[in-house]
């Protein structure tokens, strides 16, 4: 893989540069260039990052002590499943879509996605989704209030806030399988000459892995709530045992998706990281066969093991035994990647940009994430810890440690290459160094809280608890402010302020991205590079 | 591990400062800064503390380990001190060394666990059985078989509104307290037969090593058999709407002879409840017992003042369709629910006399007094339309 090396550059890139580029709004609202849509991807959901985040503190900030302050829990209950909301479906999965639309073009030598006008489209949902989530604050009741996973029969009670709730989610799931078929199609039918599927760089294996499993769950996810859609206004009973249904039912539709759903939001970030290991590691990501294979695996695994967010809904024995089983065989996939990321740093020539700090750091946090998960995948535990803040902890480490980390790791490698400008390295690792340890304050005594027994999704709770909380609330508005070092760093390199970049900053980076100058230009590989 | 768990706990203690200083320990329920899971009472609890421990050792081990090569690459392997960058990028043998060496290490630890999923789910031949029905928001229990067969009653918070919006100090059992305690005798095995009312509730006892999940209108079973004589608390642990961190779990462990004595004493006291349905009862009687009966099952929703919660829960003050209208519709409702929102069916949880009496007080409360028709509601009434 780290032979690849570009045999042509198009030499009129120059040209491309100022050529039919549509100017003002209309190169937004029309755009069908994947670097243009992937940067308004990745604006939109830091944007949905902020919104969700500030529900976050907000939650925090009722939760510093016990006793309710601020808010009553009507509208606690909303602020958690809207945080929850807006960062899966606003933020992490739009942002991994944007990386997914800049770079992997670029790093199979195409000129574009495969379906540019559908790229469009399938942005423009965005807005939509979002605006329904936000407004639905505002009607009678508020916001959706029964959990981001919306069980029956709560989610019935909810008033209209709830079928604003399901509209976006449908508009957000099309979007996604829109952006899941470009990817797969771009990835399999436009790879320069010489690239085969062997070859090409890890994010590009791990997003067409990822689009299937998208493919596959966003329908199941529609299913799951126009049956609730149904029961709340047209009458049937898929979840009302008094006329047959089953309030079970909805668990296993909803986390036939809801698992899978979980790699979606982590397997773009294992490319990522592929990428950042080995380019400041100066050395050849290592196992990349063993990676691509492990992908796989945890893409296959990932769907027969959904029941485990239900082992206290009361399963059989044997049901209990064989998701435990199926589960714990996941933790063995991602050890090699683990393994992989450590065996590539041995015996590199190592530097530590912020990409590498958030790469490590994402190894790092990311595993510790992986253990609990293996924890929690042991039955008799889950029942101890289920629904308590140990799960809370799990799944913030895995995905804000992991995804969120991962992500910028990945912003901050190609930020030269989207911008022409270098970032303000000293300010990077500051953000890196205050993001790792306000996390840890935040995430890491919540593992106790949830251990010792407290429930998640609770507006109040016993005084026993108050330091965890009031150390958890602290961590967390210092890990919320330090995310505005990214947002200054980022806004002065698309202001075209900083230190030029030169087309290949990192001295070890590889891959055909680094072959065109930077900023890339607005149409690159028009005539296709020769990979050998 | 005492000693880690004590320097962690120092450690936590200083961070924190003084704030909490004067919390004590709950008895049953959360220490202060407790780090680990509670020590529990039953075996299926100490089970459960011990595969934690042994997963806990297991992967701090293989994450020492792991992290001990990367930051030995980190300090050693870094281009500041000439490192130079090695060529290999793949090794069958040692790849497949770390594939078939996990899962080994993953079949050691299901297997203990395995033993623990079997004993929990193991529900039969038990010494009591008793029904646990989840409500919004509160718990109901009712004793099927045993000395105190038939005994059934609801048990709700008990910490004071005052606590809550901190306009009272909070005790050290500040929202696990509850006005009635489920009670079962020592080194019984206590079968819990689980249903909700209305949306999924969670019942658990951190001490018992017990959480199941109560689905409206199915059974669900589980088990524990409390070691030792005390008082054990828990909270409902699954989303059930606005209060849910209000609908606390307390279970009195008490010896078989305090335990038949408290079946004896609530038998005879449910004897002499009872109310006679068939008895014409005064509009004053009615309003008096309706307001007790709205206090423990309508004001969490329908407000004090009877004016709901706008948008969410609907006003009884001035409501034309129902409370002022035709007493029939009315009566309907409270028996059967509405279904779709928050409104419970209460034909199982109130009788004919509860009913009528909650009715009649809504009749006559705040501005409804002498407005509207049917202004008393008679227990006949509400037999006849069940």
């Amino acid at each position: 893989m780290s032979s690849v090396t570009a045999d042509h550059v198009p030499a009129s890139h120059g040209h491309d540069d100022h050529d039919h580029k549509p100017q003002g709004w209309r190169r937004w609202l029309f755009a069908t260039n994947h670097k243009d849509i992937g940067t308004m991807y990745l604006i939109f959901s830091f944007c949905m990052l902020l919104e969700g985040g500030v529900l976050a503190l907000l939650l925090r900030t009722e939760l510093f002590s016990p006793g309710l302050q601020f808010f009553q829990p009507e509208l606690f209950n909303q602020f958690t499943t809207m945080h929850g909301l807006i960062m899966i479906f606003g933020a992490i999965m739009p942002a991994f879509v944007g990386f997914a639309n800049w770079m992997i073009p670029l790093q199979i030598g195409a000129s574009d996605m495969a379906f540019a006008r559908m790229n469009n489209f399938s942005f423009w949902l965005l807005p939509i989704g979002a605006i329904l989530f936000t407004v639905s604050f505002f009607v009678p009741g508020g916001a959706n209030a029964a959990g981001w996973t919306m069980y029956a029969p709560l989610s019935l009670q909810m008033g209209p806030g709830m079928d604003f709730n399901i509209f976006a989610v449908h508009i957000l799931g099309a979007s996604s399988i829109m952006g899941a078929i470009n990817i797969i199609v771009t990835v399999l039918n436009m790879r320069a000459p010489g690239m085969t599927l062997m070859k090409m760089p890890l994010f590009c294996w791990t997003w067409l892995i990822t689009a299937y499993l998208l493919l596959a769950i966003m329908p199941v996810l529609a299913a799951a709530v126009t049956m609730l859609l149904t029961d709340r206004h047209f009458g049937t009973a898929f979840f009302n045992a008094a006329a047959g249904g089953d309030p079970v039912l909805y668990q296993h539709v909803f986390w036939f998706f809801g698992h899978p759903e979980v790699y979606v939001m982590i397997l773009p970030a294992f490319g990522i990281v592929s990428a950042v290991v080995p380019a400041f590691s100066r050395k050849p990501l290592f196992g990349y066969a063993s990676m691509v294979y492990a992908t796989a695996a945890i893409a296959i695994l990932s769907f027969l093991v959904w029941a485990h967010h239900m082992f206290a809904t009361g399963m059989p024995v044997t049901g209990q035994l064989y998701f435990m089983y199926a589960t714990m065989l996941i933790s063995i996939p991602t050890g090699v990647k683990v393994f992989n990321w450590v065996a590539t740093m041995w015996r590199g020539s190592l530097t530590f940009e912020t990409p590498m700090l958030f790469a490590i750091g994402f190894i790092f946090v990311f595993t510790i994430g992986g253990f609990t998960g293996l924890i929690l995948a042991v039955a008799p535990i889950d029942i101890a810890v289920h629904d308590t803040y140990y799960v809370i902890a799990h799944f913030h480490y895995v995905m804000v440690a992991g995804s969120l980390f991962g992500m910028y790791a990945g912003a901050y490698y190609w930020l030269p290459k989207w911008t022409g400008r270098m970032y303000d390295e000293k300010l990077g690792k500051w953000h890196f160094w205050s993001s790792m340890i306000s996390f840890n304050i935040t995430f890491f005594p919540m593992h106790f809280l949830g251990l010792a027994g407290m429930p998640r999704r609770y507006a109040d709770y016993a005084a026993q608890f108050t330091d965890f909380n009031e150390i958890a609330t602290i961590g967390a508005f210092w890990f919320g402010l330090s995310q505005l070092i990214f947002l200054y760093l980022a806004l002065k390199a698309w202001n075209g302020r900083g230190e030029p970049a030169p087309a290949k900053p990192w001295e070890g980076a590889t891959g055909l991205e680094w072959s065109v100058p930077s900023p890339a230009p607005f149409h690159t590989f028009v005539t296709p590079p020769v990979v050998k | 591990m005492k000693k880690l768990r004590g320097l962690l706990g120092t450690g936590a203690l200083l961070l924190a400062g003084a704030a909490g200083a004067q919390v004590k320990d709950m008895p049953g329920g959360p220490r202060v800064n407790q780090l680990n899971l509670h020590e529990g009472v039953t075996q299926i609890a100490q089970d459960i503390m011990w595969i934690h421990w042994m997963m806990l050792i297991i992967c701090a081990i293989i994450f020492v380990g792991v992290f001990g090569v990367m930051f030995y690459s980190i300090f050693m392997h870094r281009k500041s001190r000439g490192a130079v960058p090695a060529k290999f990028h793949e090794h069958v043998g040692i790849e497949v060394a770390w594939t078939i060496i996990p899962f080994l290490i993953v079949i050691g630890m299901a297997l203990p666990a395995t033993r623990t999923v079997v004993a929990m789910k193991d529900t039969s031949s038990s010494d009591l059985t008793v029904k646990v029905t989840g409500y919004q928001w509160k718990w109901g229990y009712e004793y099927l078989d045993g000395p105190a067969q038939g005994v059934k009653f609801l048990s709700n918070l008990a910490t004071p509104r005052e606590q809550i919006v901190g306009t009272a100090p909070r005790t050290d059992l500040y929202l696990m307290e509850v006005d009635k305690p489920l009670v079962v005798p020592v080194n019984k095995k206590v079968r819990i037969v689980l249903t909700a009312n209305d949306v999924i509730h969670s019942w658990m006892i951190p001490e018992f090593g017990v959480k199941q999940d109560a689905m409206p209108g199915f059974l669900r079973d589980t088990w524990f058999r409390a070691e030792k004589i005390g008082t054990y608390r828990g909270q409902c642990a699954e989303l059930c709407g606005k209060d849910h961190a209000f609908m606390p779990i307390v279970v009195d462990v008490v010896s078989q002879e305090d335990y038949e004595k408290w079946a004896a004493g609530e038998k005879k006291a449910l004897a002499s409840a009872a109310d006679d349905p068939n008895k014409e009862w005064t509009k004053d009687e009615l309003v008096a017992r309706g307001e007790k009966v709205f206090a423990a099952n309508c004001v969490a929703c329908h407000q004090a003042n009877g004016k709901g919660i706008p948008g969410t829960f609907p006003a009884l003050d001035g409501d034309e369709k129902y409370v002022l209208g035709p007493m029939k519709d009315q009566i309907l409702t409270v028996l059967n629910g509405h279904p779709g929102t928050a409104m419970a069916a209460f034909r199982d949880q109130l009788n004919d006399v509860e009913i009528a009496s909650v009715i009649t007080y809504t009749r006559n409360a705040w501005s409804n007094a002498g407005k509207g028709q049917d202004p008393i509601v008679q227990p006949a009434n509400v037999k006849a339309l069940r």
